[in-house]
């Protein structure tokens, strides 16, 4: 079973043409904060291809949220390079859409004038963006809700109200960090479902960071477990399970395979100590 | 609901008010009662007279006392939150001149009126001065700190939309700081008619201050209660006012939305 596991190796160079090109190269990244200060990221080096699902799992402190940042153009890296598209990234990308564990919602702007944020920006007119807006709105069963100001809202449909936000352009990469930390168990599970469906319908790329093993494995393509102090890749694990996936596949033993060899690697880690 | 809203409304607008009255007519009965002589306290229906005997000089010197403290109030508001980007924008401005602001804020601002007679005379010149000096400094420490205060993840929402800084400060860092702005300037606003008044003790001829003063002089009590009341009605006005205002630039902010 072990063979499906790759441990702190970056993938071998693909050869297979009918795999769909490289979206973001991530090579010998470093992110050192301070000139001694804590190695954030050691030498991670990762390739996202179009239209994949990758989720970045690991405890808190092992980097993964800095990783999603450099990719987004937050911080820059110390050491190494990353690029999108093949351009090296030196402020955020455009085409990006960013969800962060917050929802980021201003207060004073409704739902509908939240999702305008990034057009009005750019002074872009809303006419182009409105039926998108309100397609995601429906989608996320926000109908109805356009007008609502964020603190009218509960906390699973201001979270779907970011997303929407970073739907909006229709953006070819989007980047979530702990986008469902802060909800509860059940809502969480809504989403996930939901988030699965709009990756399904446009094959965007999504890099999605969480803490949970069960999230990362339900709803990735491939899952890059990192190990703390320093940011390492620990494992990559691919996940090969048919889609669309429903709850139930969370009761299969595949998935609970999956499961079980990230538990056993944060268990070598010495991060769960299951006595 | 909307019933339970109304009758709350209307009470929280009666309760002062009956407040108020009742004051008014114990303070009248105990006067009356006790024989209190009007030199040391006047009856309310005294000051009433005082009011009413030259409602037009009062309401000249009232006039020239609100239009030099808005003046002074405009002029803080403008310089105190133009100060505070500055300060937030450059690092260096942080570290030496809000420190001083800062510090200068513990300086009795009250101390220093009478120099301003005489840099600047007797005219409106010193009481400007002295009702903005002594507004700016909460606008100022207040419009800093709501400018300070806007969320990092906020900040790199609008970065990832690649929003330029210009627009950023536009559309969410001055949105984020206007709650705190306007408790600055709810509190400067009293603050201003604080430093009017003691601008036209020091040196004037005008405005309600002069009239406490000169009717000390005469012991005309009754006077100087009926400038005071003034002073309280144009006090409890202007932060009406204010918060009005608040209501209407900021619906969203969750102060407005409790029911106070």
């Amino acid at each position: 079973m072990s063979a499906s596991v790759q441990r702190a190796a970056p993938a071998p160079p693909m050869i297979d043409t009918s795999l769909p090109p490289i979206h973001i190269a991530i090579t010998d990244t470093s992110k050192r904060y301070g000139a001694a200060g804590v190695l954030a990221l050691d030498r991670v080096s990762l390739t996202v291809r179009e239209g994949e699902f990758l989720s970045i799992l690991g405890p808190s402190g092992c980097g993964k949220s800095t990783l999603l940042r450099c990719v987004a153009g937050l911080e820059r890296p110390t050491g190494g390079e990353i690029s999108v598209h093949g351009e090296t990234v030196r402020r955020p990308p455009a085409n990006m859409g960013v969800v962060f564990q917050r929802d980021v919602l201003l207060d004073w702007r409704s739902i509908l004038d939240n999702m305008f944020l990034q057009t009005d920006f750019r002074g872009e007119k809303r006419s182009r963006y409105m039926a998108r807006a309100h397609e995601l709105l429906d989608l996320f069963g926000l109908k109805g809700f356009e007008n609502a100001y964020p603190t009218q809202l509960s906390g699973g449909m201001r979270q779907r109200a970011a997303i929407c936000r970073a739907l909006l352009a229709d953006p070819d990469l989007v980047l979530m960090d702990e986008p469902f930390g802060a909800l509860d168990a059940l809502t969480r599970d809504q989403m996930n479902l939901e988030l699965q469906k709009i990756w399904a319908s446009a094959r965007r790329t999504i890099l999605f960071v969480t803490h949970s093993i069960g999230e990362a494995v339900f709803l990735s393509d491939r899952v890059v477990v990192m190990s703390p102090r320093p940011g390492r890749i620990a494992m990559t694990l691919t996940i090969d399970l048919p889609r669309p996936r429903r709850m139930a596949i969370r009761e299969m033993p595949e998935f609970a395979h999956y499961c079980a060899q990230i538990r056993t690697l944060f268990g070598e880690m010495g991060l769960l100590k299951d006595e | 609901m909307n019933e339970i809203s109304r009758t709350r409304r209307i009470w929280g607008l009666l309760t002062p008010a009956t407040t108020i009255i009742a004051v008014f007519v114990a303070w009248q009965l105990l006067v009356t009662g006790l024989h209190v002589r009007e030199v040391i306290l006047p009856a309310p229906s005294e000051i009433i007279q005082a009011l009413l005997s030259q409602p037009a000089w009062f309401a000249q010197e009232g006039l020239y006392t609100m239009a030099t403290m808005l003046v002074g109030f405009a002029l803080a508001v403008i310089v105190g939150i133009l100060l505070a980007i500055l300060i937030v924008e450059v690092k260096l401005l942080e570290s030496t001149l809000y420190v001083l602001i800062a510090a200068l804020n513990s300086v009795p601002k009250v101390a220093i009126a009478p120099l301003f007679v005489i840099w600047l005379g007797t005219g409106y010149g010193p009481k400007i001065a002295i009702a903005f000096l002594i507004a700016f400094f909460p606008i100022v420490i207040d419009s800093v700190l709501g400018l300070k205060s806007v969320p990092k993840d906020m900040l790199d929402l609008a970065s990832s939309m690649r929003a330029s800084q210009l627009a950023q400060f536009w559309r969410i860092r001055l949105p984020t700081a206007l709650p705190s702005i306007f408790a600055g300037m709810k509190v400067g606003i009293s603050l201003a008619l604080v430093g009017t008044i003691v601008g036209e003790f020091v040196a004037s001829d005008h405005g309600l201050g002069y009239i406490i003063l000169t009717a000390q002089g005469t012991f005309e009590t009754a006077q100087i209660f009926a400038a005071n009341i003034l002073l309280g009605a144009a006090g409890i006005v202007l932060f009406w006012a204010m918060s009005a205002l608040e209501r209407r630039c900021l619906p969203w902010h969750a102060s407005q939305r409790q029911e106070v």
